[in-house]
């Protein structure tokens, strides 16, 4: 049967993805193996270093200041967003960053250096197209699908409540 | 045929058109490095004495530009074109240097394979009549291409060990035919090789094919093997992609040897954080009109490929799912 100009194309084309497929597969052999062990101690390490900190920080804000135990936890934050912000300023964020991983993305200090990073990376572009329209850029993702998410477990939680 | 091509992508160059002049800058991390003594002119800090990273890029490549010039005692208003590319949007380092210096502008574009796209154009029109003196150059920027390519700077988001560190700085060459320096004898311009990788933090396994494509095509049309050269280096390919290269040239055949190196391992030392090594149109722009070309008029070296690899994408299209498409260009330097 004489090949069409379709079936010829198709079959380059399933050879070429063969082509690709053996190579990433060739290629994922000098890739340095992540290492997950480690990363995830030092992610324990620093995330529950910054963790001791906030709440060395609250006992600080009730002993001392008159905090309600209840109350302690904002200026706790404040607290910890404003050491994250400097850290990020003083471009020292991004190396415990590099070190610890999610150790130092996770807390409430990743998402300041997240923001601060992006408003100091786009300063030179002026404070309102600048760092006000770029600030978000980085944490909005993280704004807009934790209140969906929020959203959809609270209205399972409203539904489960009302059946039972 | 076309009279001066010689197989099928190669063009060969006849009359003796030289790098009469170079020069290379980087930043203190550069500085530091192993072209410590090579560089021209080093900065204190990234910003190189402007108040932002993108003017800074261009001043870097402004100086470049200027004492590759200023060494042989031209004016700017005896080049005939400038040549020059970069990484940020719409070649803004090239535009702004040639906007100081006055040269007549061609701006390309090739990512990382800038600095021999640049010089193969060049040589081409010199070689062509249309020119007696071009320059050509080259420049990236760590912070600026951060920006433009992923998070920002001080962002502390972790990177895998396959991540590259683009090199600050830029590289310059001055073209003609009455001077001495290493002569371009042979330039493969690249096709597009795409394998189908998407993660930007590993470049280098995007790139080693293409660069396996070119070498292989730049061997076959002149004719020469790898051990015909003192010297054969990649652009940026680095400890992940470099290995890859070597080892796809092995199976097709060419032993490449000792002498086969990356220019993003001869930037860093082992203690400087870099992950897998340099990247950059600076990368090879630095290694080639600073320590490469010394070498060639010291006599240390007589034959050099030098084939800078690029990756052409941008963060649009990695988001949208694209693969990296990757392009290398070879260029032959020989001294006589």
């Amino acid at each position: 049967m004489k090949m069409t100009d379709t079936d010829h194309k198709q079959k380059t084309n399933s050879q070429q993805e063969k082509e690709q497929k053996d190579y990433q597969e060739f290629a994922g052999k000098y890739r340095p193996k992540p290492k997950v062990l480690i990363n995830c101690l030092k992610a324990f390490l620093i995330g529950g270093l910054i963790c001791d900190l906030g709440q060395l920080v609250q006992i600080m804000y009730i002993k001392w200041f008159d905090f309600a135990p209840d109350r302690a936890g904002d200026p706790t934050v404040a607290t910890l967003i404003f050491l994250s912000c400097l850290l990020t300023g003083l471009g020292i964020y991004d190396e415990i960053g590099q070190w610890a991983g999610a150790g130092s993305a996770v807390p409430v200090t990743g998402f300041a250096n997240s923001i601060s990073s992006a408003a100091l990376e786009h300063y030179t572009e002026g404070y309102v197209l600048g760092v006000g329209g770029n600030m978000f850029k980085l944490a909005g993702s993280v704004i807009v699908w934790g209140t969906v998410s929020a959203f959809v477990v609270g209205v399972i939680r409203t539904l489960i409540t009302m059946m039972t | 045929m076309a009279k001066k091509r010689i197989g099928q992508q190669t063009f060969s160059f006849e009359s003796g058109v030289r790098v009469i002049s170079s020069a290379a800058v980087g930043g203190p991390k550069e500085g530091e490095g192993i072209l410590h003594s090579e560089l021209d002119r080093i900065y204190p800090d990234n910003y190189a004495g402007q108040e932002s990273w993108e003017k800074a890029e261009q001043k870097m490549m402004e100086d470049a530009v200027e004492m590759a010039i200023k060494k042989i005692s031209l004016s700017n208003d005896q080049i005939d074109i400038f040549l020059a590319g970069d990484l940020l949007n719409q070649n803004i380092s090239a535009s702004f240097t040639a906007r100081t210096h006055q040269i007549p502008l061609m701006g390309m574009f090739g990512a990382c394979s800038a600095s021999m796209l640049t010089l193969t154009t060049g040589a081409m029109m010199v070689e062509a009549g249309f020119c007696d003196i071009a320059v050509v150059a080259a420049s990236s920027h760590n912070s600026t291409a951060e920006r433009q390519y992923r998070y920002p700077t001080e962002y502390g988001g972790q990177k895998p060990d396959t991540a590259q560190w683009t090199v600050t700085g830029s590289g310059a060459g001055v073209l003609g035919t009455k001077g001495s320096g290493p002569r371009v004898r042979f330039a493969t311009i690249g096709k597009v090789v795409d394998m189908g990788l998407k993660n930007p933090f590993d470049m280098g396994s995007a790139m080693a094919p293409a660069a396996v494509d070119t070498i292989e095509a730049h061997l076959n049309d002149t004719g020469n093997q790898p051990h015909d050269y003192d010297l054969i280096v990649t652009g940026d390919l680095a400890s992940v992609g470099h290995p890859i290269a070597t080892d796809l040239l092995a199976d097709r055949g060419y032993n490449m040897g000792k002498n086969f190196r990356d220019c993003g391992l001869m930037i860093y030392r082992e203690d400087q954080q870099s992950f897998a090594g340099g990247s950059g149109c600076a990368s090879s722009a630095l290694v080639v009109y600073s320590h490469l070309i010394d070498e060639m008029k010291r006599g240390k070296l007589s034959r050099v490929m030098v084939v800078a690899t690029g990756a052409l994408m941008n963060p649009v299209t990695y988001q949208q799912g694209e693969s990296i498409p990757c392009v290398a260009h070879a260029v032959t330097l020989e001294m006589d």
